[in-house]
This record gives C-alpha cells, sequence and structure tokens, in this order.
C-alpha cells in the first residue's frame, strides 16, 4: 500500500495534541516533502530519518515521498517526530503493516546510525495519547522511567530504529516499564533544627496549615533559609494526580530527575536573586518553556534577599500568585503552566545586616528604603509577615523545638478541617477563598472583626488587606480546632500582617 | 569515449531496449540541438514520451533519478518544445518520464521507470 498513517505528538506547553503522520509514496521522482507546519528542527529531521533507515538496514524508497502532519494548523516542533516520521514511511513502502501503527504513537529523536535518542515531554506527551484513546506507545529505552509514571497505555521501549520496526511487525518483545516507586525522594530536613524564632515558627506553620504567603525578615544567620527549606516538610504529601502534573511541568522543561520515581514530596524551588524573568515566570522563543514559578506548582518558591530582586520581577509575581497559573503568549501561540505555589520571601531588615539590629550603621533612608523595595501590591498578597531575632543562646533554645511530624500533624489537622469546610465550594485551603465569600456567606460577628474596621478606618489597612487577614484568621480557628475565629484571633491574625514587623 | 560516457551509452541502450519491450515506438536517440540534448524520444501512439535516462554503476552517490533536478527538468520540456517544431508537430500529448538505470559491475541490471515524472 502506498499509503501510511503514524501517531506522534506535538506539545503545547504541558497540553499534548496527538498528531496524525500520513506518508504518501510513490509517484514521481525521488523528493521528499513535509508538511503541515513543522518548525527548523522538524524539517531537519528529514536527513535525519532517511539516513537512520539507511543504516538500520532497511530500504528508502527512491520515489516521491510526501509526509502530511494533521492537524496541519498546529505548530509542531521538535525532534520528538523522527520515529513516528520513519514508521510512516516505511508503511507506505511496505515493510511495515498498516495494523502495526493502528493506535500507536511513537516517540523519539533518530539517531543517523538508528539510535532512538530521548526528547523532552515524553510524560504529557503519553498523557495525551492515553486520553486521545491511543492504545500503546513505542518511546525510547532511556525514557521508560519517566513513561512509567503513566498508566493506561501499553508503553515500550524501544533503543534503536530497528527494534522499534521489529516489534510493531510484530513477534518481538520490547522492555515495559518498570513498577513506580513512590516516596524515594529523601524527606526534607527536620524543624527540630531550627533554633528558638517561636513567632516565625508560628508564621510558618500558619502558612502551611492555610496556605498563605509569607514573608520573613531578620538579620542573617537567624535560620530564614532554614525555616523556608522545612516548610515543605510540613505540605501534605501530593496526591498520585498532583504528582503526576509536577512531573508534567518538569518533563516539559527536561528537569524531570532520572531514578523513575514519582517524587511526592513538595517541590522546593529556590532561585538566586540574579534570575531573569524567563528563568523566574517561564520563557523562550516560540513556545514559552515553564519557569521556577512553575516548577514550584503545589510546593515553595522561596526568594531569598527579597528586596535584592528586581522590582519588576517582584512584580511578575502578582499574577501567578492570584490565578495559580502563568499564561504565557508568543509567536507561536499562547502556553498555559500551573503555578500554584507558596511563596516564601526572607529579607534582611536593612543591607549591613548586623547580627543585633541596634549595631546597624544604615542610614534611616537607606534602611527605610530596603524593604520599600517590595511593592505594597506584592505584600499586600503576602498575609503573614514574622520577624526573627538573633539566637540568644544556644543551650536554652535545645531540647525545646517541636520537630516536624509534631507541627505536621496539627498542619495536616487543620488543613482537613479547611478542606471539609470548603469542599462544598470547591477550595481547598483558606487562602483559595475570595474575599467576598469570607465578607458574606462566611460573614464574622461584629465583635469578631472590630479589629479590622478599626484598622481600615485608620488607614492601616487595605480591603484587600483586610480579606487576607479574615483568611488568617480562619486558619488560626482550624489551628486552634475552633469552628470560627473570634476577635483574639482576628487580632493575632492581624499581628502577622502588621507593616511594622517588616 | 570516457569511461562515464560509456557507461551513459550502455544504460542507453538499454533503455531504449526497455522501452520496446513495453511497446513504445522509439523515434529519436540524442537528439541535440542548441538548447540540449533528449536522450530518447518515442511514442505509444497516444503521446509523445520524453525520456531522460540516468545510468550509474552503483548508489554510493545517491540513486540515479535524485540527479534529475528541478533545472535539468525545465531544460529537458525547452528542448522538447524545439523538438516538436523542428519536426512540425502541430500538438500533442507530451509525457516526461524519467529511466533510471543501475548497472553494477557483475551484477544484474535494474532499469526504474518513472513515469510522469515532471
Amino acid at each position: 500500500m502506498p499509503l501510511a498513517r503514524a501517531h506522534s505528538v506535538a506539545l503545547l506547553g504541558v497540553d499534548g495534541h496527538v498528531v496524525e503522520i500520513e506518508a504518501d509514496v510513490g509517484g514521481g521522482l525521488p523528493r521528499f516533502n513535509l508538511v503541515g507546519l513543522p518548525d527548523a528542527a522538524l524539517n531537519e529531521s528529514k536527513d535525519r530519518v532517511r539516513a537512520a533507515i539507511v543504516n538500520s538496514g532497511r530500504i528508502w524508497p527512491n520515489e516521491r515521498i510526501v509526509l502530511a502532519l494533521s492537524p496541519a494548523t498546529l505548530r509542531k516542533a521538535g525532534s520528538g517526530f523522527d520515529l513516528a516520521l520513519a514508521c510512516a514511511v516505511l508503511g507506505a513502502s511496505g515493510v511495515l503493516p498498516q495494523s502495526g501503527l493502528d493506535g500507536t504513537v511513537l516517540l523519539g529523536e533518530l539517531a543517523l546510525d538508528g539510535r532512538l535518542r530521548s526528547v523532552r515531554g515524553v510524560l504529557p506527551g503519553l498523557l495525551a495519547a492515553r486520553d486521545a484513546g491511543m492504545r500503546r506507545a513505542v518511546v525510547p529505552e532511556s525514557a521508560l522511567v519517566e513513561a512509567a509514571l503513566v498508566d493506561g497505555i501499553e508503553v515500550h521501549g524501544a533503543a534503536s530504529l530497528g527494534q522499534a520496526l521489529a516489534f510493531l511487525q510484530g513477534g518481538c518483545t520490547l522492555p515495559r516499564p518498570g513498577p513506580v516507586e513512590h516516596d524515594a525522594a529523601p524527606e526534607p530536613p527536620d524543624l527540630a533544627d531550627v533554633l528558638g524564632q517561636e513567632d516565625a515558627r508560628h508564621a510558618v506553620e500558619i502558612a502551611a496549615a492555610g496556605g498563605h504567603h509569607v514573608l520573613l525578615v531578620g538579620p542573617p544567620g537567624t535560620g530564614k533559609t532554614m525555616l523556608a527549606q522545612r516548610f515543605v516538610g510540613l505540605l501534605p504529601r501530593l496526591t498520585a494526580e498532583e504528582a503526576l502534573g509536577l512531573a508534567a511541568v518538569r518533563s516539559v522543561a527536561g528537569r524531570l530527575p532520572g531514578g523513575g520515581a514519582l517524587s511526592t514530596v513538595p517541590p522546593f524551588v529556590a532561585p538566586h536573586h540574579s534570575s531573569s524573568m524567563a528563568a523566574l515566570v517561564g520563557g523562550g522563543g516560540g513556545i514559552a518553556r515553564p519557569g521556577a514559578v512553575s516548577l514550584a506548582h503545589l510546593g515553595v518558591l522561596f526568594m531569598d534577599e527579597a528586596p535584592e530582586w528586581g522590582a519588576s520581577l517582584l512584580d511578575a509575581l502578582r499574577t501567578p500568585l492570584e490565578e495559580g497559573e502563568v499564561r504565557l503568549a508568543r509567536a507561536e501561540g499562547t502556553v498555559q503552566y500551573p503555578a500554584r505555589f507558596q511563596l516564601v520571601l526572607a529579607a534582611n531588615p536593612c543591607p549591613c545586616a548586623p547580627a543585633h539590629d541596634r549595631d546597624c550603621v544604615c542610614p534611616s533612608l537607606i534602611r527605610r528604603r530596603y524593604l520599600g523595595r517590595l511593592s505594597g501590591p506584592l505584600l499586600d498578597r503576602v498575609d503573614l509577615r514574622a520577624r526573627m531575632f538573633p539566637v540568644t543562646g544556644l543551650a536554652a533554645a535545645t531540647g525545646a523545638a517541636e520537630d516536624t511530624a509534631t507541627v505536621r500533624a496539627r498542619v495536616h489537622a487543620a488543613r482537613a478541617a479547611a478542606a471539609a469546610r470548603w469542599a462544598s465550594l470547591g477550595w481547598r485551603t483558606n487562602a483559595e477563598v475570595p474575599g467576598p465569600v469570607l465578607r458574606t456567606r462566611f460573614a464574622l460577628p461584629r465583635p469578631a472583626v472590630r479589629p479590622l474596621d478599626a484598622g481600615l478606618r485608620a488607614g492601616e489597612l487595605t480591603a484587600r488587606g483586610a480579606d487576607r487577614a479574615l483568611r488568617v484568621a480562619w486558619t488560626l480557628a482550624d489551628l486552634a480546632g475552633r469552628d470560627r475565629p473570634d476577635e483574639d484571633l482576628v487580632e493575632t491574625a492581624l499581628f502577622f500582617r502588621d507593616r511594622r514587623a517588616a | 569515449m570516457a569511461a562515464k560516457d560509456v557507461l551513459g551509452r550502455r544504460g542507453e541502450d538499454l533503455a531504449a531496449r526497455y522501452l520496446e519491450q513495453q511497446g513504445l515506438v522509439v523515434l529519436s536517440r540524442n537528439w541535440r540541438c542548441r538548447l540540449g540534448e533528449l536522450d530518447l524520444v518515442a511514442t505509444d501512439s497516444e503521446r509523445l514520451v520524453v525520456c531522460e535516462v540516468k545510468t550509474r554503476s552503483s548508489t554510493r552517490f545517491g540513486a540515479p533519478a535524485e540527479a534529475v533536478d528541478g533545472r535539468k527538468a525545465a531544460r529537458i520540456r525547452r528542448v522538447a518544445h524545439a523538438w516538436l517544431a523542428a519536426h512540425h508537430v502541430r500538438w500533442c500529448e507530451v509525457r516526461f518520464d524519467v529511466l533510471a538505470v543501475i548497472a553494477a559491475p557483475g551484477a544484474p541490471v535494474t532499469v526504474q521507470h518513472y513515469e510522469a515524472a515532471f
């Protein structure tokens, strides 16, 4: 039959689309046409595919070959189509039976000698193939660990074009992915290591329980970074579905760690303050790639030395913070990456940052400007601010510190309470609940909100700030095991967002 | 004659015989004019068949038919017009074929026929 059909997957961000590749062989002088919006890398695959087929000892049809990628309007990029293109050509020249290609997704880049190389985005590609009703998939053998994370589709790993062809012709088996291991990642460091810092520990506990963002201010060496690293230990493990979503983002970024385990530990991402906009929110030409905010999806984005970050970078965080996703528009389309992370900002109180604040030599204006670099709109989204103090005695603080397990138990109980309350409305944490709902359906009795009214009247609090304080108050109530916050808890919530603390 | 020309001559002989086996009548061989040369001009009694013959002794430097590119095709078209004018043919259907001959030493010769190649 001079016509054959194979399937592969085009990725647009983390969304995959199954692409049908039709090959027509014959009817003219030897020529190789590839139609259907291929990009430069895909156009080059013509030469790779030909060399790989010849060097695998197969016969390249010396006739006119037309390959059509459909849907033709979708921009297709990258080298992951090589295997499917080669199989379509060989199907059309009669080497492969069409029955072997039906319902099968083929992914992988071909080396000139016919070896099959791994490509980025195998995981989201397979997810899309499965959702499109594909029965089985052939992927590069080196991508099997990644492919193991997808169930509901039969995945086979081939090391070379020859192996893939033998498999598609029938009568040969290929390696299958091994069982998925969970929880292989090491446990994050323990909270018991942090000395003292009762306020900050409490803030971190509240943040973990309610999904709030937090700012830690204190001199160097007081444990800001230590505390932030221990934050992820307090968060609940990711569900299988969440972990898969995160793994898809990592796969697109080319950052899926080897080892084959689906990590259920929430991610901890700590970019340096010299990072570029593209590294932080995602970017790149053509189709944008995910940045730090998406790699921190469902985990913690830790920004150390927050005032040192460029103002435009910090303000770029505002939309992902509000919406839980980033949409990046580029010439070849708009992609959407998830970015529901918890922000932990850390800052020194001033540029000179002595161990004890009284030793500060900064002029007051410099001091004021330093934290002023964190813009108001950004800080409005940070529910919790905690001051950290120099450690005054090593002996005094030992033994008393709670470990991660103890705090995590309280956090999980509070999260469960919040989840039960919001379940019917579709939210999971207090931080996700819109302000109007807190002010109307779940309005607190008048005496409880008195501190907020006072703050609003005095101009110390914005309306959005009041909403945030309400959310923190609900989290405090969850942690305390009460069914709603009272005036005391609202006061406590306000303590953690007092600008003087920062 | 250089070795490549001997090979080309042999290929054209084989191609002519091949066409006759297919029931075509060869009208001209190596017809030349100012514009270039036509390897074979034949007819199947309905249309004129203009053939370009490409002969190679191996496929080490690519398949013979690959050497027929757009420029070559355009030249053959022009020469074919000259042939029609020279032979006072008013109007007829013309088909352009390519015959790829592989004459490897010590192996059977293969002829691949691309009908209506351009």
